[in-house]
């Protein structure tokens, strides 16, 4: 009876899981019970269900510092459940932008993609919070596998096949480098607890081949180069708010999880994983810049502007220290609002007009004065320009990687800034300079996605002037 | 309420109404824009007064009208604003600029809401700069100043103004690059006691930043603020940028916003770095000399007359600079009178630069001649504007660079010397090029210009006959007409005040170098 007892105490810390998991149980029955007539009220359950989640999800601390459950399989901190918290605006928000969707190309099936996409969601916030290299592996793969689907939703668009296909292969690869890695681990260490692989980790040959297989397999989840082939194309195949949600949700859940591993499992031998780490950012930052300048295709371009991102994000996470941590999570916080905020334009007009080239936004600030606006607001704030709330985000990822004395990556990631600007540049070229023949014709957003715009662009003007948000993640930090 | 802060808020609150109103209500903006332009410019009047009156009374504080606003704690980093003399002058130039440039663009018809909009922004970050002292604030309003060029130029420029807007915007990105890796630097590396700080005098006060750390955070620190200020080999944005760029802007921009690269040069990386300064200053001294003598070369066989002016700045601009490093108190004196000097007289050349383009359609010298004729108003603005650029006493040209050069000649090893003859030979040429224009295009005789006398009305009209896309084109000439005087008197005044009076203001500005040399 005790062991019962002990066992169900365990959830008592696990609140936002146990809530997510209710919401995804109400989807499903919902889903299930409401008839052709009560169809058209289950998108609006399903968001209000989620929002009274996300609610609850701000409620909650932990008080001390760390605690975990299950024998330390599974860990939480408010740094924890701050980064859900980050993680279920950035799904409320894809929400948000994808009811038109859902509503017009996707009505059979719009139970399913809730499900699927809280589903991953699930899976982020067990991998986030792993103690334990096999639950992080068992969250890795419940945020991977649904996803799959999700990008194959569009089953119309033999693309759309296209890029689940590369997805999944990739993702299954991915996943058998860092079970490999896993199992050296394991062999190396004698323990898969991230306690006591801090321990056993002596930076031994074969124990740095395991850190290297790990890495490499979160590479792929992040898509840092040259782990990243798959990003391109699946970005483009994908529904549009299903490549928002991989591109934001997925990769910051990704990076968070890798830098709790890193600080915590290998602490003792920073500079194993530092030096590798190192030179994936130049390279990440590089290759996603330089590949950028080519892309006609918005969504593609976007693929890799959140590849060189990504590197942006990852200086943080060399910085191996507190205030390292606390600009990744910043940084994260910010692209969220930032790029979710291009890709509702982006997911806006091509469910109205189906355009999403570079050439088909000339014109469109005389056409859609807002939309231009706001798109504009989002290149800027992803090129780093004040008074966006991008330029904080950058300027203090960039601070945190410099106060360890990486100044040279930081020099080389600040030149890439250039390069960035010069194609967040030729968006905004577009759209306010250049001239159309055949300009998108005025477009009447719908109501959830003036909701979605608006708190994205509030987020990416204010944020950066409120302190208090830094300030607060600077004190859970670890 | 600080008064410094006043001049951060009344753009905001000017954005804020102009965002509110109508763009087809334009005349409304324009008035907006003239009552928020004159509302700065009499708070710089009043500032300036009262600092003079305060350093009247005593105050030896280095900076006054202090004001310190925690933002954030974990880096130290804070609203801070402070003034000495020369942000004083910069504010006072800076806002001259701006009330004549709105007045320069009055007659803007296509998007005028979005120009002022941005143009306000522009003129909002520049303040903000010049009242800054912290570094992170002050780079924050840097760059906020650096993002609306791209769209002023692109969307109201002329020319290859595409091309020309993302040069200039992506090299002044790349210096700001170098500028924060110089940044980060100082931050690291100036603390006593392990408690870093972005604020510039405490910095200065601890003065613990080690040399071999100065030596590397230097050169990138002043690169930074270079780049802006058009230094040799990084000028290269400037000509094509200020050609392309509408007229309002190419003022804002070269009478201004290059002034924050000397600036920052000067209080960022000398007043922080001052040991490195020391050893390293010859480099830079050779670049800006190249500066010096080859934008006044360039500047003698271009055609187009906003380039002439824009290879102009670059030499006056690298004059600035070159009397920065030479570290003594007439030479620094000098330069920072040569920034307001340039800022003024430059920004009258491209206002009548534009106003004269604005209705012949070309800006090319050699289709130009006998404007005398017909917009005599114009080119008497325009001669005054040339005496003053190179040298004729009693204009502001002649004091900065006679401050300038007696200050730079005070070294007496060779390298100075040779170096300081070779920038000399730049009033030279400054000659050269102005008297080119000015007898080209002015009072030379009457080309592809037709007057047309109507003898029953009394009255004259005259045209410019342009022939090009196989048509041929009439387009009518006329004098200055109100808000265009508005501008050009407005600069006149200050230039010729700087040059009859330059007493008060060579103090007001030796006083905050006495205090950066100590």
């Amino acid at each position: 009876m005790d062991m019962i007892k002990e066992f169900y105490s365990g959830f008592s810390i696990m609140n936002q899981e146990v809530s997510l998991v209710l919401v995804l149980v109400f989807i499903l029955l919902a889903d299930l019970f409401l008839g052709e007539k009560g169809k058209k009220y289950l998108q609006l359950s399903a968001i209000a269900a989620f929002a009274l989640n996300v609610v609850y999800g701000f409620t909650l601390t932990i008080g001390s510092t760390y605690e975990d459950s299950f024998a330390g399989m599974y860990v939480t901190s408010d740094m924890h459940i701050l980064v859900k918290n980050i993680l279920n605006i950035g799904t409320l928000l894809v929400f948000f932008f994808a009811h038109y969707w859902n509503e017009h190309e996707n009505k059979t099936q719009s139970g399913e993609f809730y499900f699927l996409t809280l589903s991953t969601l699930l899976g982020m916030y067990l991998m986030i919070s792993s103690g334990n290299f096999l639950l992080f592996y068992i969250g890795l793969e419940t945020a991977s596998i649904p996803m799959a689907a999700m990008v194959a939703f569009n089953k119309k668009a033999q693309e759309s096949a296209e890029a689940a296909a590369k997805y999944i292969l990739t993702a299954a690869f991915s996943s058998g480098v860092m079970l490999f890695g896993i199992s050296l681990i394991y062999g190396t260490c004698g323990t898969l607890y991230f306690t006591g692989v801090t321990q056993a980790f002596q930076a031994e040959p074969l124990q740095v081949m395991a850190l290297i297989f790990f890495m490499a397999g979160m590479g792929f989840k992040i898509s840092l180069v040259p782990f990243h082939l798959w990003t391109a194309d699946t970005y483009q195949g994908a529904p549009t708010a299903v490549t928002a949600y991989l591109s934001v949700m997925s990769k910051g859940a990704a990076a968070f999880a890798f830098l709790c591993i890193l600080q915590k499992a290998f602490q003792n031998y920073p500079e194993s994983w530092q030096n590798i780490l190192w030179w994936i950012i130049v390279v990440t930052i590089t290759v996603g810049n330089l590949f950028a300048i080519r892309q006609k295709n918005l969504k593609r371009f976007l693929a890799f502007s959140s590849i060189s991102q990504a590197g942006y994000i990852m200086l943080g996470v060399i910085a191996n220290t507190a205030q390292g941590m606390t600009a990744t999570v910043f940084y994260i916080f910010i692209y969220l609002f930032t790029n979710l905020a291009a890709f509702g334009i982006i997911s806006n007009i091509e469910n109205q007009t189906g355009k999403v080239g570079m050439d088909d936004y000339n014109g469109l600030y005389k056409t859609n004065p807002k939309l231009a606006v706001v798109m504009m607001l989002a290149m800027f704030s992803l090129g780093g320009i004040p008074f966006f709330a991008g330029f904080f985000s950058k300027f203090f990822i960039f601070l945190a990687a410099a106060q360890q004395g990486l100044y040279l990556l930081v020099f080389i990631a600040l030149l890439n800034t250039i390069i960035s600007l010069f194609y967040y540049l030729l968006v905004v070229k577009a759209m306010f300079i250049e001239t159309s023949d055949d300009p998108i014709k005025p477009i009447k957003s719908d109501a959830m996605t003036v909701i979605g715009l608006a708190i994205c662009t509030i987020g990416m003007i204010v944020l950066g002037f409120i302190s208090p948000i830094y300030e607060y993640m600077t004190s859970i930090s670890f | 309420m600080n008064i410094l802060s006043t001049f951060v808020i009344i753009p905001l609150v000017m954005m804020a109404i102009i965002f509110c109103i109508n763009g087809e209500k334009k005349d409304l903006i324009r008035k907006v824009m003239a009552a928020g332009a004159l509302a700065m410019l009499g708070t710089s009047v009043y500032l300036t007064v009262d600092f003079l009156a305060q350093r009247e009374l005593g105050d030896t504080a280095e900076f006054l009208y202090r004001s310190d606003i925690l933002w954030y704690e974990t880096f130290n980093i804070h609203y801070s604003v402070g003034v000495d003399g020369i942000s004083v002058a910069m504010l006072l130039l800076s806002t001259i600029v701006v009330i004549t440039g709105v007045f320069a663009s009055w007659g803007l018809e296509d998007q005028t809401k979005e120009y002022f909009l941005w143009f306000l922004m522009l003129s909002l970050g520049v303040f903000g700069f010049f009242i800054s002292i912290d570094l992170f604030t002050m780079f924050l309003f840097y760059e906020i100043a650096l993002i609306p060029m791209y769209l002023l130029i692109g969307l109201w420029g002329t020319g290859r103004k595409k091309y020309s807007a993302m040069k200039l915007t992506l090299m002044l990105m790349g210096g700001s690059a170098f500028l924060m890796v110089g940044i980060f630097g100082i931050y690291y590396h100036s603390s006593v006691d392990g408690n870093f700080t972005f604020n510039i005098i405490e910095i200065a006060q601890n003065h613990a930043m080690p040399v071999d750390k100065q030596l590397i955070f230097f050169p990138l620190t002043f690169v930074g603020f270079g780049v802006l200020g058009a230094m040799f080999p990084f000028h290269t944005w400037s000509p094509d940028g200020h050609a392309s760029a509408p007229t309002a802007v190419s003022m804002l921009h070269a009478g201004v916003l290059m002034k924050l690269g000397g600036y920052g040069c000067f209080r960022v990386a000398m007043y922080l770095m001052p040991e490195a300064a020391d050893q390293l200053a010859w480099i830079f001294i050779i670049l800006t000399g190249i500066s010096v003598v080859y934008g006044a070369f360039s500047a003698c066989v271009q055609n187009d007359l906003k380039y002439i002016n824009a290879y102009s700045s670059v030499s006056h601009c690298g004059l600035v600079l070159f009397a920065l490093l030479m570290m003594n108190q007439t030479a620094m004196t000098g330069a920072i009178l040569q920034m307001l000097s340039h800022g003024l007289m430059t920004a009258l050349f491209f206002a009548l630069i534009g106003m004269i383009y604005g209705q012949t359609h070309t800006r090319d010298i050699r289709y130009l001649g006998g404007l005398m004729q017909v917009m005599p108003f114009l080119c008497v603005c325009y001669v005054i504007a040339g005496l003053a650029s190179l040298g004729l006493p009693g204009l502001s040209g002649f004091v900065a660079e006679m401050t300038i050069f007696v200050g730079s000649f005070e070294h007496e090893d060779m390298f100075h010397r040779v170096i300081v003859i070779a920038g000399c030979t730049s009033i030279v040429i400054t000659a050269v090029y102005i008297l080119r224009v000015v007898g080209k295009i002015l009072f030379g005789p009457l080309y592809k210009i037709v007057i047309e006398k109507n003898e029953k009305e009394g009255s004259v009209k005259s045209f410019y006959i342009s022939e090009h896309d196989g048509e041929t084109h009439r387009y009518p000439l006329r004098d200055a007409i109100w808000y265009e005087k508005i501008a050009t008197i407005g600069l006149i005044i200050a230039i010729a005040g700087i040059g009859l009076a330059p007493l008060w203001l060579s103090n007001m500005i030796s006083d905050g170098i006495v205090n950066m040399l100590k």
